[in-house]
């Protein structure tokens, strides 16, 4: 590959981050300025009032509106925990599989060129342009009774799709690119060179990505993790289409809060669904203090 | 001859780094590799280290057949361009790294890391990290860390490439003095003329994946077998360096 063509295929993965924000803010000077700035400030507020926290009071003041009983009952409902249960489930395996897949595929990716790599590149990015809703009918064409593996798995009584596997294959499957990404820039700036050094001394594989290369990306892939976890979690087009709604047992808790919702119980749902944004709150912090380590760990190095 | 390298083909997607690459190296010789960018010069240097193979042609270190034989098994030491040191490692850990690869006992690393901190004038900065050096020191630890394990040859890739003019001559006496002293079979790369003939005993010229001509510094001088050599020495000279 060209040195150019290499230098734009970096970029296109790359992008720029939220580290590029700093930039923008410490150059902010004029005084002129100042009224554009204001009014940006509030056109920024109003739509994240309007769209964020808006919508998450309402949650909390409708899972709240019949008290506090009414809120535990609803949380604690038979069909609510089998539905956090299969949530976990779903969403740590697919964190799992996505953790060990990101590794491989960018390490192969960043340390090896051959033919084929950008389009490879572009294949893992599928699931992020591609609706969940369509990757969920993929799923059931191809495993499901009427597609092309239904026979096979019929006859060997492996149930997927309707079914807890399917809910997990689903979640992997709108998932996987996250991890990649967080740590594939990381690890292609990092280069081949000081594996290669270290192979050239007499290391093994395992040593070389232990000591060289996982010192590298730790932080890169810990928000990578972070992120995946989010995402699982809250996933739902993909899901909804696999799943067939199977109360207690292949429900999600997504698809959970929908089914209360069109069952008309309102304060069930939302108390459900003040479940997830509690959940997300939790990852938006951890999310928050890996990067401040992170950051704090890069200006020591 | 030490190293010898005999009738190397290398193709990279269609482009000719090697074309029938025939040389050797005398024990003890310090080479340079001299060549415009592109002409094939670092392929050799990565071949020889067992980085890349050859499509055809046999390597020989030490009378040896080493091509099948992988680059930490072939007893060379390699300082790469950019130095590559090991960023989350100290100073001195980077140089104990291959010889705690290998095994050795903790006292023999405490000392041997101790000798080549001392060779490299760096015995207070063991403890630094590679980004709390300067260029001209991460370019001696990468030195020391390359001859750590003791190689019989070491292999050099731009080693002045990536330090600014001014240190650059400075450290070039300092390389050139530091291999006298260890005896060390060199060979480096490199894309300056001026470079070349102050550092090295041995120039072998390459130019589009083949080697133009080999000899020292005053016959390629006085005597350029081809129009390559006395165009690429005369521009070189005729225009000063950068």
């Amino acid at each position: 590959m060209s040195e150019k063509k290499k230098k734009s295929f970096e970029q296109d993965i790359t992008g720029d981050g939220i580290n590029s924000i700093k930039k923008v803010v410490e150059t902010h000077n004029a005084a002129s300025d100042g009224a554009i700035k204001y009014v940006l400030i509030g056109v920024c507020v109003v739509f994240l009032f309007v769209m964020l926290v808006l919508p998450l009071a309402v949650v909390a003041v409708n899972a709240l509106k019949e008290g506090w009983a009414a809120y535990r009952e609803a949380v604690s409902d038979e069909y609510t925990i089998k539905a956090f249960k299969l949530t976990l489930i779903a969403m740590v395996t697919a964190t799992v599989v996505n953790t060990i897949f990101g590794i491989f595929a960018s390490y192969l990716l960043s340390k090896f060129y051959f033919r084929g790599r950008e389009l490879l590149a572009s294949l893992i990015d599928i699931p992020l342009s591609i609706s969940p809703v369509i990757a969920g009918l993929v799923f059931i064409l191809t495993f499901g009774n009427i597609g092309w593996m239904g026979d096979f798995l019929k006859s060997h009584d492996i149930k997927i799709v309707f079914a807890v596997p399917g809910v997990i294959l689903a979640t992997i499957f709108v998932t996987f690119p996250f991890v990649f990404r967080e740590i594939f820039p990381v690890m292609n700036a990092q280069g081949k060179e000081e594996e290669e050094a270290a192979s050239l001394m007499g290391a093994g594989g395992f040593t070389i990505f232990l000591r060289i290369t996982f010192p590298h990306m730790k932080w890169a892939l810990l928000y990578g993790v972070i992120l995946c976890a989010a995402r699982a979690m809250g996933e739902f087009g993909a899901v909804s289409v696999i799943s067939g709604h199977l109360r207690g047992k292949t429900n999600t808790l997504p698809l959970h809060v929908e089914i209360l919702y069109n069952e008309f119980n309102t304060t069930a749902a939302f108390a459900v669904s003040s479940i997830l944004v509690l959940l997300a709150l939790l990852i938006l912090a951890a999310r928050n203090i890996v990067e401040w380590k992170a950051e704090t760990k890069q200006k020591q190095t | 001859m030490y190293v010898e390298m005999r009738h190397i083909n290398k193709t990279f997607d269609g482009f000719r780094a090697s074309d029938d690459v025939n040389f050797g190296i005398e024990r003890g010789q310090l080479a340079a590799l001299l060549g415009p960018s592109g002409s094939g010069k670092t392929t050799i240097l990565r071949m020889i280290a067992g980085l890349d193979k050859p499509d055809s042609g046999d390597i020989l270190i030490d009378e040896t057949r080493v091509n099948d034989l992988p680059g930490s098994k072939r007893g060379i030491g390699f300082v790469f361009q950019n130095y590559a040191l090991f960023r989350y490692m100290t100073v001195e850990e980077n140089i104990a790294f291959g010889l705690k690869v290998q095994k050795k006992s903790r006292q023999e690393i405490t000392y041997r890391v101790e000798e080549l901190l001392e060779l490299i004038s760096m015995k207070d900065l063991g403890r630094r990290y590679p980004h709390q050096l300067s260029g001209g020191q991460r370019q001696r630890v990468a030195f020391a860390r390359a001859l750590a394990p003791s190689p019989q040859l070491l292999l050099l890739d731009e080693p002045f490439a990536a330090i600014d003019a001014k240190v650059r001559r400075e450290l070039r006496t300092w390389l050139k003095d530091m291999i006298d002293r260890v005896k060390i079979t060199s060979i480096f790369v490199t894309h300056d003329q001026e470079e070349a003939m102050e550092v090295a005993g041995t120039i072998i010229l390459t130019n589009q994946g083949r080697i133009e001509q080999i000899g020292t510094p005053e016959e390629i001088c006085k005597n350029p077998k081809t129009e390559f050599v006395a165009d690429f020495i005369d521009v070189k000279l005729g225009t000063g360096h950068f």
